[in-house]
């Protein structure tokens, strides 16, 4: 509820104040449901901001003054709505949306309230998702901190309705306490909604139940909405008490109408509210995996996961987790069903690493048809002497070996003895029919393969990585509890023709071989190229020493490409092993050779139909390539230096497909790039990864796996083939309905990954996931996440923009955004004035991401924005994980001016937004790409002595200023919290120092700042803003000007 | 007057020349009726220490067709300071130099005794001597090290300013950088894949100036010698390449059971010639390439890598079985026309126990002047000595090559030159003295040899173009001017112009006079020359047949006899042993391959076109010496009567030494009466064919193989093979049983050959 503390944030505390009137009073009830912003507008329109649209466009001027206006129209609009609630209470209206259950809920909310104020605010918070980040906000504005906690206590009410219909949810998540928390989290609200109508009844619980409920959905945010349209409605109220109801659909009014020219940010939903709950509600909880269907706390939480059965979020995060029971019903809500499947998530320290599971010579068991593998979801029958597939209900017989017999409830009595039968991932050691010709696989090779042409060698960049790889090289990954890595390495330099190098352990000193044939390239030599480094360190350090001075008079400066990568997919042919090749490269490859490629750069197509073209790769020898990399489980990773176009649409190609990663570091200098590029190259070196892998997406009966969006590489329709798969790759799966699916055996599936450890051991990685069914769209919508839809649909955009023109491309998105939303008011929320907005409180941030993806380089389409690094952002968004997106999408706005040095803590983010920028702060600003240090003019001197030693603003250079380690608390802070941002993302990001109003701020960094960093920022949202509207047939539609 | 036989051991002497006929006949059809053409046995450079080369160039005939050398055969007017030349008639002026000659101070070139003479002449600056080696690394441990000694070794022979190169192949070609510090570079090619010698060139970096003259950038002009990484003066690299060989390893190329090594000889070829052709053009040159079996993949493969598929055999060549051989055989021709374009040349060392693909590759060697050598082993001192021996030095300390050479042949009107057969390629000249009917390589009159020693002959064949309706008056003669260029092992220019002359006979009245003008053992060759020339082109049994014919044509014309009386049918001294060479040139390996793998026919072959009329005598017909207690050593027949039992023989037969212990000899070696004391005697027998084939070790080239054996032993297998299986076991009784040994063959004996022989020159049918 609270979470929709965008809401709070604009008017805090007229809104707060409201809200802890309304919510109080009424509450509760309706918010759930809705999220309905529309509704909330006026109230709420804080709250429901959230929600968007309309609610925003309302309330954004100030709610009240406006609501007023827009009273008679809303009130016609909503009337109905409103009516059914809003008679008893204002709040009520809100609720309408959830119709029948929030007035119930009402009631209960309305005892409930009484328990404990602050429980309650919390609740209510909770409930409106939107109020509790209020509160939240609160910290903006002192003052709202109190109206915070009224508004809360409102939302518990609401809370409570939802409680009930979880009632049976609640049990689990059960401690009221974490209601709290959970308030914060729109979750509660949510399940509210969905359940509400059942739940409201059910009041008792109330706040606890709430919490509970929370996590199921997000009903927090739209309780939110709820409440905050009641809230606003207060404030509104103030001006037009009467209006309540009115109110609402004056709000709405405005928004529908000719929408107004501005929006009040503070009115949108704020993400950072519905984070920061979440993570009050949530953050250093156990989450446990074994209920089906429960939606995991958001990813940008802080939750231990305790894995019962179901793969930890960490690994399997879905777009939803209650599927729709019927192909029509997806159909009609057009909500993707997806999960995000990261195989080799990191595991926190404090979580249990994965088990391993040997099955002996005749190998996992599987199911006879459907080849699921052994898992918690099989079903013993017979006395325990088979066992039916949970996949496709296959009966089998269980192997004599693998007998045991049945407890009373039916269940294998070595069932918690068992990792696959009790646990949601595991791993399996793969016998020799999982491997390659029948043959243990060796250990993988790591090729270091560096460009050294005229313009690395110049910039320093070869000196730079051949001294780097001598340390680096000690730290190798290697398989838990080995003395020393497995993993043999070996070197290739080039310009136009390759150099090999001989570092034998028995040299004296190393040897080059050349192979100048780059039309067919091979590898020309065969013992002593892929070597274990401790046992040739001595000629590898003497190769490394010598490599820049070898070329260091070297005039040539054209490069070949796709012989490299062939060379070193030959090369791990050669020795029969898996690998990953480090590409260190500077230039487009123009020199003769397969894949030369040209200058194809032109801005012109920018905007046409034609623009798709700029980032279809060029075909031919790298399709080749892909496929013999793959086939060959050699894995790509690339580290551009350009200075000019290169191509990365097409360079990028067999990286992107072979789970290798691509980095950029445009104009390479030394003191400005190299730590940043020694630092990804560590993180790259040292990251434990998985190699010729081949992944299989097993689902019961009803849906299958239809898409895959990844680094993946894909031979027929099932088969998800990567080189490599390291812990940053995620690989998003669609599925589409192929029959009905039933509520009671929910949806199952299961994610395979036959993969070769570091070590050279085949394994089998198993991640099971079950999840919920239901013909109620509002379950869906209750319980969806929006971090892994909003991760889906930019998989999908990406990847639809190589097809078809952008502005289609942008079109569907803003329509589909549209559709799912209308659906939601449509069918899930209680009638509403037309104009009114609703938002499930799951997706109540949704629009904002959705605006967010649509300002992304690769689909805004400027001509500013260089079409290398459109395409590099493309790819890069490719492989990416929930949480990656998460922050591309949503950056992190740190305020550093007002950060208390004496805690630990990373200072709260604030909303991501340009207004949000003060003359007086320092912020950093960080989207796990880049990071920038944001400078306002009139930032305070100490501060700035303190971090820059020097004594104002005006002392800095303008350019490529580094933050420098200074002896101060300060100084010592913001390196602290840079390490731990850094620490957290999959590469590391260069701190740009962005002085307010300079030069490099409008330009060097502004593009970036302005379409990908602000993705909030005002002029979007004020001067056009994102509108969702009802039009009079009830299609939404979503204007989203720029 | 000096008999025949000094003339000609003067001439020889003196030119390096043997004639078949020292008297020619004077028009084309008794020529043509003589049999055995007109033609001779040159060498070039036949080692003349008597001879300082001059230091100025020669004079030439202005006739731009004839250009001939001015020589002792030209006419002159010491006053009007004119002279003649004799084959054109072409009237010359000298030049100013040449001022002050009169009668009694002439220049060398007009003395009689200079009609061999050497001239060194300056032409551009010297280039060294390049050294290219093209080491196979699918070799056997031991072979390897043994090799790579050798090569080790061999730096320390090479001319101190020689550049040398080094180029290692088996599944891949590599090729070293020699001038790197710190760090072993090397080029590497695949095995398999044909390149244009463009395309070697600019991958190997040596076309440079074209690359960055479209950069724009300016690039400093430096010689060949600096651009070329790959070939480096030895003095410069011989730690690097000692060290560079001490590393090579074995081709780490993992080789399954059941198959060959892939050996990627095609390519390693193909890339050494290409180096050579883009840096070193037209300069001496040798490609010397090692490899210790066939060539297994890739163009110029001989033979799949399959254990299970054998190398061709000559019943598989016969019964066009042989998959790779045409494609091969042709590979490798197209790379020896190109390194002899240059002026390089390939030498082939091939040590293995089965075959190598020598008969595909031998024209690199057969058309470029390179050596051949086969042997079993790297680790033989077979292969280690004559491996040394390659890079012997003469009395002036200098080595016993040259480069680049070309041989121009200069003809009196009355003579055309047909063609020439010798380890040299056509220069597609043709002159007014060129014949068309061809012998040998003709169709020319200039032949490129890229590589020569002392010992190499060339045989070379004229037409008598002399209408037998325009006699030559009495006392005419014809001349040939032999013109060789060549680049001397100390990098001269040297040219040695050699002009002979022979008395025309009119072949009717003075028949006695040609057929005692013969040269029986010169002929012989020539002749062989000409059957071992079609041999390589044709079925054995025709060569054979066509040899039969010429000998029985020359029986019939210049045997004495009377019709269909075999008994009466004599032969004159001079043409007295030219059967008997006939009879063992026809069981030699040269004509005759059962026994012999195609490698080995190849390698024979090769040897026999090349060498000169001594060696090539001792290859047709083997010398067999006899060391007994009953007299000094003595040559004896090479009959198997010759073997008896309380005699040593020592056979040479050029390829081989066989020192052969009789029966009863054997037993008392076996016995070891040779440590004994009182038997000092026996054991000074036992080392006197040592010692005279150790005589013979020391100067031959390449070394023979070396064989002791006795009575019953298994290599005696060599001498009873070459002996005239004068007694076998079908006429054993009948010769009874004390004299020789017998010999199990079905051969003919040479009495056999010589009845038919005179049955058939006796015949009036034939």
């Amino acid at each position: 509820m609270s979470q929709q503390g965008y809401v709070a944030a604009p008017p805090y505390s007229q809104a707060q104040a409201g809200m802890g009137g309304y919510s109080t009073g009424f509450g509760n009830p309706p918010p759930q449901s809705h999220y309905g912003y529309g509704s909330p507008p006026q109230g709420y329109s804080a709250p429901p901001t959230g929600v968007l649209k309309p609610p925003s466009s309302s309330p954004s001027g100030m709610p009240p003054p406006p609501v007023s206006t827009h009273y008679g129209s809303n009130i016609q609009q909503n009337g109905a709505h409103p009516h059914s609630f809003p008679p008893p209470v204002a709040s009520a209206p809100s609720m309408s949306p959830y119709g029948q259950p929030p007035q119930g809920a009402f009631h209960s909310m309305a005892q409930t309230p009484p328990p404990t104020q602050q429980l309650t605010n919390q609740m209510s918070a909770m409930n409106i998702g939107g109020y509790g980040q209020r509160p939240m906000q609160g910290p903006q504005s002192p003052t709202s901190s109190a109206a915070p906690q009224y508004q809360t206590s409102p939302p518990p009410t609401m809370g409570h309705q939802p409680l009930s219909p979880p009632g049976p949810q609640p049990p689990t998540l059960g401690s009221p306490p974490p209601m709290a928390t959970m308030g914060s989290m729109a979750g509660p609200p949510m399940g509210m909604s969905g359940p509400p109508g059942p739940g409201v009844q059910q009041p008792p619980m109330g706040p606890q139940g709430y919490p509970q409920q929370p996590g199921s959905p997000i009903a927090g945010p739209y309780g939110a909405q709820m409440a905050g349209p009641q809230m606003a409605g207060p404030q509104m109220a103030g001006p037009q008490s009467g209006a309540f109801p009115g109110g609402f659909p004056g709000g709405p009014a405005q928004m529908a109408g000719p929408p107004q020219k501005k929006l009040d940010p503070d009115s949108i939903p704020s993400t950072t509210q519905m984070i920061e709950d979440d993570q009050t509600k949530r953050g250093g909880q156990v989450y446990v995996t074994n209920i089906r269907g429960q939606v995991p706390p958001l990813v940008t939480t802080d939750f231990t996961v305790q894995d019962q059965g179901n793969a930890s979020p960490r690994f399997m995060r879905c777009t939803t987790y209650s599927f729709p029971c019927t192909a029509d019903l997806a159909k009609q809500c057009k909500v993707p069903l997806a999960t995000i499947i990261k195989p080799f998530a990191i595991v926190p320290k404090n979580e249990t690493p994965l088990y391993i599971v040997n099955h002996g010579e005749a190998g996992p068991i599987r199911c006879n048809r459907c080849k699921a593998y052994m898992c918690p979801y099989m079903q013993f029958i017979d006395g325990g002497r088979r066992y039916q597939c949970g996949f496709c209900s296959c009966i089998n017989e269980v192997p004599v070996q693998y007998f045991q017999h049945l407890d009373h409830m039916g269940r294998r009595m070595d069932m918690y003895e068992r990792p696959e039968l009790s646990l949601g991932s595991y791993e399996f050691i793969a016998t020799l029919d999982y491997c390659k010709n029948n043959k243990p696989p060796n250990p993988p090779a790591y090729i270091f393969m560096i460009d050294v042409s005229y313009n690395n060698i110049k910039s320093g960049l070869v000196k730079l990585i051949c001294e780097e790889l001598k340390t680096l090289l000690d730290r190798l990954p290697k398989e838990e509890g080995a003395e020393t890595s497995a993993i043999k390495v070996g070197f290739v330099t080039y310009n136009k023709i390759l150099h090999f190098y001989n570092v034998k352990s028995a040299l004296a000193q190393p040897q080059m071989m050349v192979v100048s044939d780059v039309a067919e390239m091979f590898v020309p030599l065969l013992d002593g190229f892929l070597v274990n480094f401790q046992e040739s360190r001595a000629v590898i350090n003497n190769l490394l020493d010598q490599i820049p001075d070898m070329f260091a008079d070297t005039n040539e400066s054209e490069t070949v490409f796709a012989p490299v990568i062939q060379a070193g997919s030959e090369a791990l042919k050669a020795a029969e092993c898996s690998g990953k090749l480090f590409i260190f490269h500077s230039s487009i490859p123009t020199a003769e050779a397969p894949g030369k490629l040209k200058n194809r750069d032109d801005r012109k197509l920018v905007g046409t139909e034609k623009e798709k073209t700029l980032f279809q790769p060029q075909r031919g020898v790298y399709e080749q390539l892909t496929k013999d990399c793959v086939a060959q489980g050699c894995c790509v990773d690339l580290f551009l230096f350009p200075n000019q176009f290169v191509d990365i649409a097409t360079m990028g190609d067999v990286p992107s497909h072979t789970g290798g990663s691509i980095y950029k570091y445009s104009n390479f200098q030394m003191e400005v790039n190299g730590q940043q590029f020694l630092s990804d190259l560590r993180k790259d070196v040292e990251k434990s990864i998985g190699f010729d892998a081949i992944m299989r997406v097993r689902t019961g009966t009803g849906f299958r796996a239809t898409d895959f969006f990844g680094a993946i590489y894909m031979n027929n329709t099932t088969d998800v083939e990567m080189a490599a798969v390291d812990c940053d790759k995620a690989v998003t799966v669609e599925f589409k309905h192929d029959d009905t699916l039933s509520e009671e055996s929910g949806a199952v599936m299961q994610c395979a990954l036959l993969y070769t450890t570091i070590g050279g051991q085949r394994r089998l990685r198993i991640h099971n996931l079950s999840l919920n069914c239901s013909s109620q769209l509002s379950e869906l919508y209750k319980s969806c996440e929006t971090d892994a839809l909003i991760n889906f649909f930019a998989k999908s955009a990406y990847r639809a923009m190589l097809n078809q023109p952008m502005k289609t491309v942008r079109e569907i998105l803003v329509n589909q955004t549209a559709h799912m939303l209308a659906c939601y008011r449509k069918n899930c929320a209680s009638p509403s004035a037309a104009s009114q907005l609703i938002l499930p409180d799951a997706m109540k941030v949704f629009p904002v991401y959705m605006n967010s993806l649509l300002k992304t380089p690769a689909l805004v389409g400027s001509t500013e924005l260089s079409t290398d690094d459109r395409a590099f952002h493309r790819l890069l968004v490719n492989s990416m994980g929930v949480e990656e997106t998460q922050v591309l999408l949503y950056p992190r706005l740190i305020p550093l001016h007002t950060m208390d040095v004496s805690s630990e803590a990373i200072p709260t983010p604030v909303r991501c937004s340009e207004e949000r920028l003060s003359e007086s702060g320092m912020f950093l600003l960080e989207n796990g790409l880049s990071m920038f240090l944001w400078l306002g003019q009139a930032c305070p001197p100490d501060l700035i002595q303190n971090l820059f030693n020097v004594p104002s603003l005006g002392h800095l250079s303008s350019e490529g200023t580094s933050l420098p380690v200074l002896d101060n608390a300060h100084s010592r802070k913001i390196h602290s919290i840079i390490s731990s941002i850094s620490q957290r993302r999959a590469s590391s990001m260069k701190l740009l120092i962005v002085k307010q109003k300079d030069r490099s701020e409008l330009f060097s960094v502004s593009t970036w700042l302005r379409t990908r960093v602000f993705t909030e920022a005002r002029p979007t949202w004020t001067s056009c803003a994102t509108s969702i509207c009802f039009g009079p047939d009830t299609r939404v539609v979503l204007l989203i000007e720029d | 007057m000096t008999t025949y036989q000094e003339f000609i051991q003067q001439n020889e002497d003196r030119d390096g020349i043997r004639c078949s006929w020292n008297l020619w006949p004077s028009s084309r059809l008794e020529a043509t009726r003589l049999v055995v053409p007109v033609s001779c046995l040159y060498t070039p450079l036949k080692e003349r220490p008597d001879l300082p080369p001059v230091q100025y160039e020669p004079v030439l005939c202005s006739r731009a067709n004839c250009k001939a050398v001015l020589n002792p055969l030209c006419q002159v007017d010491f006053r009007a300071k004119i002279w003649a030349c004799n084959f054109c008639f072409q009237r010359n002026s000298f030049p100013p130099s040449y001022a002050g000659i009169s009668e009694v101070n002439q220049p060398a070139e007009l003395m009689p005794q200079f009609s061999t003479i050497e001239y060194i002449v300056q032409r551009g600056p010297p280039t060294p001597l390049i050294f290219l080696y093209v080491v196979d690394t699918c070799l056997e441990e031991e072979d390897l090290q043994a090799l790579k000694e050798s090569l080790q070794m061999s730096l320390s022979l090479l001319p101190p300013n020689a550049l040398v190169g080094l180029i290692t192949f088996g599944r891949m070609v590599q090729i070293h950088e020699l001038s790197c510090e710190g760090i072993a570079k090397s080029y590497v090619f695949r095995g398999t894949k044909e390149l244009t010698p463009k395309q070697i060139q600019e991958m190997l970096g040596l076309m440079k100036p074209a690359t960055s003259g479209q950069q724009g950038k300016p690039l400093a002009p430096h010689d060949a010698a600096a651009s070329c990484r790959f070939l480096q003066p030895v003095q410069a690299v011989d730690m690097n390449l000692t060290d560079l060989l001490g590393e090579l390893q074995r081709d780490p190329w993992p080789v399954p059971q059941g198959k060959r090594p892939l050996r990627s000889t095609g390519i390693a070829l193909s890339i050494a010639i290409g180096l050579l052709e883009g840096t070193f053009p037209n300069t001496g040159a040798r490609v010397m390439l090692f490899t210790g079996g066939p060539p297994t993949q890739g163009p110029g493969m001989v033979v799949g890598d399959e254990l299970k598929t054998p190398i061709r055999s000559w019943h598989d060549i016969q019964k066009d079985n042989a998959r790779h051989l045409k494609k091969a055989t042709k590979y490798y021709e197209a790379l020896a026309n190109r390194a002899a374009v240059n002026g390089h040349s390939v030498d082939i060392y091939a040590c293995a126990l089965d075959q190598t693909g020598l008969l595909e590759m031998k024209p690199l060697s057969n058309l470029t002047g390179g050596h051949i050598v086969m042997g079993d082993s790297f680790n033989t001192s077979l292969f280690k000595q004559t491996f040394q021996r390659v890079f012997s030095k003469d009395y002036n300390g200098e080595f016993r090559m040259a480069f680049g050479g070309t041989l121009e042949v200069k003809t009196s009107r009355e003579l055309k030159v047909s063609g020439a057969i010798g380890p040299c390629v056509s220069l597609n000249n043709k002159g007014p003295c060129v014949s068309d009917n061809e012998m040998g390589v003709g169709g020319t009159c200039q032949w490129k040899i890229c590589s020569l020693t002392p010992a190499t002959t060339l045989a070379l064949y004229f037409e008598v173009v002399n209408q037998h309706n325009a006699p030559i008056p009495q006392g005419g003669r014809g001349a040939i001017q032999f013109v060789t260029q060549y680049q001397h092992s100390n990098t001269q220019r040297r040219i040695r112009v050699t002009t002979v002359a022979r008395n025309w006979a009119d072949a009717q009245s003075q028949i006695q006079h040609i057929e005692t003008s013969f040269d029986q053992e010169a002929s012989a060759v020539l002749m062989a020359r000409l059957g071992v020339f079609r041999a390589e082109s044709e079925e054995g049994p025709d060569v054979l047949r066509w040899l039969d014919r010429q000998l029985i044509r020359l029986c019939q014309k210049f045997g004495q006899f009377n019709k269909d009386d075999p008994n009466s049918f004599r032969l004159s001294e001079s043409l007295s042993l030219y059967p008997q060479f006939m009879f063992h040139l026809r069981r030699s390996p040269f004509l005759q391959v059962f026994n012999n793998s195609p490698d080995e026919s190849s390698y024979y072959r090769h040897h026999f076109v090349r060498q000169d009329l001594t060696q090539s005598l001792i290859m047709v017909q083997p010398i067999l010496y006899s060391y007994s207690f009953y007299g000094p050593p003595e040559p004896v027949l090479l009959d198997s009567s010759s073997i008896l039992p309380d005699r040593i023989l020592l056979m040479d037969t050029f390829f081989q030494l066989v020192i052969y212990h009789g029966e009863t000899i054997a037993q008392w070696r076996k016995a070891g009466y040779q440590e004994m004391a009182e038997y000092e005697n026996f054991k000074q027998l036992l080392q006197a064919p040592l010692d005279d084939a150790q005589e013979i070790l020391q100067t031959r080239f390449p070394m023979p193989r070396y064989i002791d054996t006795e009575h019953g032993g298994s290599q005696a297998r060599f001498l009873l093979s070459k002996v005239n299986p004068s007694q076998t076991h079908n006429n054993l009784y009948a010769w009874g049983q004390e004299s020789g040994a017998p010999i199990l063959t079905d051969d003919v004996s040479l009495q056999v050959f010589m009845d038919h022989l005179k049955k058939l020159a006796v015949s009036s049918s034939a």
